[in-house]
């Protein structure tokens, strides 16, 4: 029956995101049999194509990870907010029909001409306002995957500001605040859990993002520095190595591992992002 | 210290600098592509091949190569995406299978696309024996497609009237009836218009498409499904990090760009007034 | 022809848990026009939906009791839904013509039921239309849109669209409370001739309309069948208290 196709059709979706699971377990375990798991996840030493003894420890690329991400939110959550605040509440109608479009283009720019700039642009900026011998470190990074983040962040905390009853406002402002004064204390506080959505949701791109990271932070897979240093993601250990690699060893495994790692780390940002926009729902 | 006033319009201000700060980065970023790219920009750069260890020449092939893959993306995620939003938008009842299969859809969605290429790699390459080429790469896309596809369809067909479902049935039609002749029929333009900026992701995605089949350098175009082929992201990616000479090709890496930017682009635009031309004829 | 009564026996209806209808029996002769009325909420309309199983599409709605159309009752086992509705139609509170030309509105019912032939679907869009007293101001734009007529022609549009389809009763949900009351005028008249053809049942707000047009009277209220009966006795004699208060207007 025609009801039954598409119930099969709709239940693809699940079978999918399984078969993902499934699949990169699958490869993943062969490298337990070289490699403790211990070692694995503690050792920050990434080293599969040594000489005489290969590591194959995580952390230094989960740390790189985290400190390009960190360091994108720091850039991009300020800006974004405050953008979405501005176009949410204070800009005139001709003003948000340019500077919507203009988000959608940003949006649109694919991640692997934003790590080309990040090479020829912001790379040679970097290590002329730092004095480095090059610019293609975790800042850049930084840069680039907040650029990428910025579009997700200020159209959903656009969307949760919007979203906040109009009777709110009306009678913040008849007890006689200021339109700045509601905004901050009545507005964003109301669309914090859209908003707080909205931030996990671009960290959860900006994990996951991997050819401006794999152009832009120096290919380094060594415990990151300082946010000068040359850096190597998760993301990007995979996007480099993968093609060298020859089918079925413990490298290749191993790669297949990170992946697990990363699919993992973004399914649980999901999650969480789920919760929290359904404990809004609740109080709504 | 400071009267509320003045609290007032600093904060604007900033909020005002942030969105300005937003467009800044957006205009940097073309003006340096469009500047720099737009001098390589000639007739034969998209449309002869590359020559000369690809330091001279154009870049027709990796076009070709774009639109195929994106032709075969097309193809698996535009019906899938739209069976899977009737059954959730006209069959689905409330209930555990319907929310299992939307929590599935907005985790696809958040995947990171290296792990997508890793999941291609092993379905599409190995265990289906496609190998390296567009159809692994395409149906690779296709699935990091479909979350996009499945959410645009779904608008679209919720903003079909229920009028028109029920008028049918009244009338002594099979549901599957009804919908075919009564609400696909409009909803379809809705559904292009976010399907058409889910494709234009995904002709500009480069990590998907990394292990699935992209090559460099092919000396004639694909010529069957199963072929490798060009691609303007991958192109863009060697050329900038991988190159023999890099500095020599660096004008060409930027002609890449442009041209890159302005396919996604054109298409985006195409999608945008197709949703502007879609309100006003709602409107009437 | 078949007789086209429809009677309903001790039906039970519940929305969930909430039990909406409480055990109503009615009889609604054929080739007359039986109306219901009651105050808003009071499940006239819910009713109605019962009689031609739209309430179907709602989730976690239940049935008990029967609807018997000439004797055969509407909720067996293995009843064909899609059959029921061609014999008995429905025309909705506020018109909804579908986003199409003229023509193909009232041709869609039987196309669907798979004519093909265009002299045949010419000639069924004529009869309706003028069943439906709409032809003589549509019949030199048939291909136009249907959206680009007024709200008491879309009416009329949707009752020929109904009639199309050649069904044995035609169930009508406050047909005329959108419309203006020359509009609606002319779809009571409407109404008066069609009965010679049709069995009709009609929900309304308006107990003047139900007095003007209708043979038979129904009255609820909240979700029981208070009394029935000719609409002269209804309206002139009636036997329980409520009725005779909701009548005199001392409750609407």
């Amino acid at each position: 029956m025609i009801e039954n196709f598409f119930l099969l059709n709709g239940l693809l979706v699940v079978f999918i995101l399984i078969g993902i699971f499934y699949l990169l377990l699958n490869q993943s375990l062969p490298t337990f049999k070289e490699v403790s798991i211990v070692e694995f996840f503690t050792s920050t030493i990434w080293n599969p194509t040594g000489y005489h003894q290969q590591s194959y420890g995580i952390v230094s690329l989960v740390v790189s990870t985290i400190i390009v991400t960190v360091g994108s939110l720091i850039f991009a959550v300020p800006l974004g907010i405050g953008s979405a605040a501005y176009l949410s509440e204070i800009a005139a109608p001709k003003v948000r029909e340019i500077l919507k479009p203009t988000i959608e283009i940003l949006a649109g720019i694919p991640s692997v001409v934003i790590g080309f700039l990040g090479i020829v642009l912001f790379g040679p900026m970097i290590a002329r306002l730092f004095n480095l011998s090059n610019g293609l470190n975790a800042i850049n990074g930084s840069i680039l995957l907040g650029i990428m983040a910025l579009p997700t962040i200020i159209s959903i905390s656009e969307d949760a500001i919007n979203a906040v009853s109009d009777d709110y406002k009306k009678a913040s402002l008849a007890l006689g605040a200021t339109e700045w004064q509601t905004l901050v204390k009545v507005t964003i506080p109301s669309a914090l859990s859209g908003i707080i959505a909205a931030v996990m949701l671009g960290m959860g791109r900006a994990i996951g993002e991997t050819m401006a990271v794999l152009m832009a932070t120096g290919n380094a897979p060594a415990f990151p520095k300082s946010i000068f240093s040359a850096v190597r993601t998760l993301t990007a250990t995979i996007g480099i190595e993968l093609g060298e690699v020859p089918y079925n060893t413990t490298h290749y495994y191993a790669l297949f591992a990170v992946g697990l790692v990363l699919f993992i780390m973004t399914f649980l940002i999901n999650l969480i992002s789920d919760w929290v926009l359904n404990k809004y729902e609740e109080v709504e | 210290m400071f009267s509320r006033d003045l609290q007032q319009k600093l904060g604007f201000w900033t909020l005002r600098l942030s969105a300005l700060f937003v467009l800044f980065i957006l205009a940097v970023i073309l003006y340096d592509i469009i500047s720099k790219g737009i001098g390589v920009i000639n007739w034969g750069f998209l449309t002869t091949a590359p020559t000369h260890g690809m330091t001279k020449g154009g870049i027709f092939p990796a076009i070709v190569g774009t639109f195929l893959v994106t032709v075969i993306t097309a193809l698996l995620a535009v019906p899938l995406g739209m069976f899977t939003a009737i059954y959730l938008n006209e069959y689905a009842k409330q209930g555990k299978i319907t929310k299992i299969i939307r929590m599935s859809i907005r985790n696809l969605a958040g995947v990171p696309s290296i792990v997508f290429g890793l999941f291609g790699l092993v379905l599409f390459v190995q265990i289906l024996g496609f190998g390296t080429s567009v159809l692994s790469a395409g149906l690779t896309l296709g699935l990091m497609t479909l979350p996009v596809t499945i959410t645009a369809s779904e608008e679209a067909l919720k903003t079909i009237p229920n009028s028109y479902r029920k008028g049918s049935l009244a009338l002594g039609v099979t549901k599957w009836y009804a919908i075919r002749t009564n609400v696909l029929p409009y909803a379809i333009p809705g559904m292009l218009t976010g399907t058409i900026l889910g494709l234009s992701r995904a002709a500009g995605e480069t990590a998907p498409i990394l292990f699935t089949g992209a090559a460099f350098f092919l000396p004639f175009l694909p010529n069957s499904p199963f072929s490798q082929f060009m691609a303007l992201p991958y192109h863009l990616y060697v050329m900038s990090t991988q190159h023999h000479d890099i500095a020599k090709v660096r004008p060409l890496a930027y002609g890449t760009a442009l041209v890159l930017i302005a396919l996604v682009l054109s298409m985006n635009m195409v999608a945008i007034l197709l949703r502007y031309w879609l309100r006003k004829k709602i409107k009437r | 022809m078949a007789n086209n009564t429809m009677e309903v026996k001790n039906l039970d209806f519940y929305y969930g848990d909430f039990h909406a209808l409480h055990n109503i029996s009615l009889k609604m002769p054929a080739n007359k026009v039986t109306s219901f009325i009651g105050p808003s909420g009071c499940g006239k309309s819910t009713f109605l939906r019962t009689l031609n199983r739209m309430n179907d599409l709602i989730e976690g709605t239940k049935v008990d009791g029967e609807v018997l159309i000439d004797g055969q009752n509407i909720y067996n086992e293995g009843v064909d839904i899609v059959d029921l509705r061609k014999r008995v139609g429905m025309v909705f509170q506020h018109p909804n013509p579908f986003p199409k030309s003229i023509y193909d509105n009232v041709a869609y019912g039987p196309r669907a039921h798979g004519l093909k032939d265009k002299e045949k679907l010419d000639q069924i869009v004529e009869e309706s239309l003028k069943a439906a007293a709409l032809w003589e101001e549509v019949k030199d734009k048939l291909d136009s849109s249907a959206m680009g007529i007024s709200g008491g022609q879309k009416q009329r549009l949707c009752i020929a669209r109904a009639l199309a389809v050649n069904p044995e009763i035609l169930l009508m949900d406050e047909p005329t409370s959108a419309l203006d009351p020359i509009a609606t005028a002319k779809i009571e008249d409407l109404i008066e001739d069609l009965k010679n053809d049709y069995t009709i049942v009609i929900v309304t707000h308006s107990m003047q309309q139900a007095a003007r047009i209708s043979d038979y009277t129904a009255f609820f209220y909240m979700g029981d069948l208070i009394e029935h009966g000719s609409t002269e006795k209804i309206f002139e004699k009636p036997e329980n208290q409520k009725t005779e208060d909701y009548i005199t207007g001392r409750f609407g």
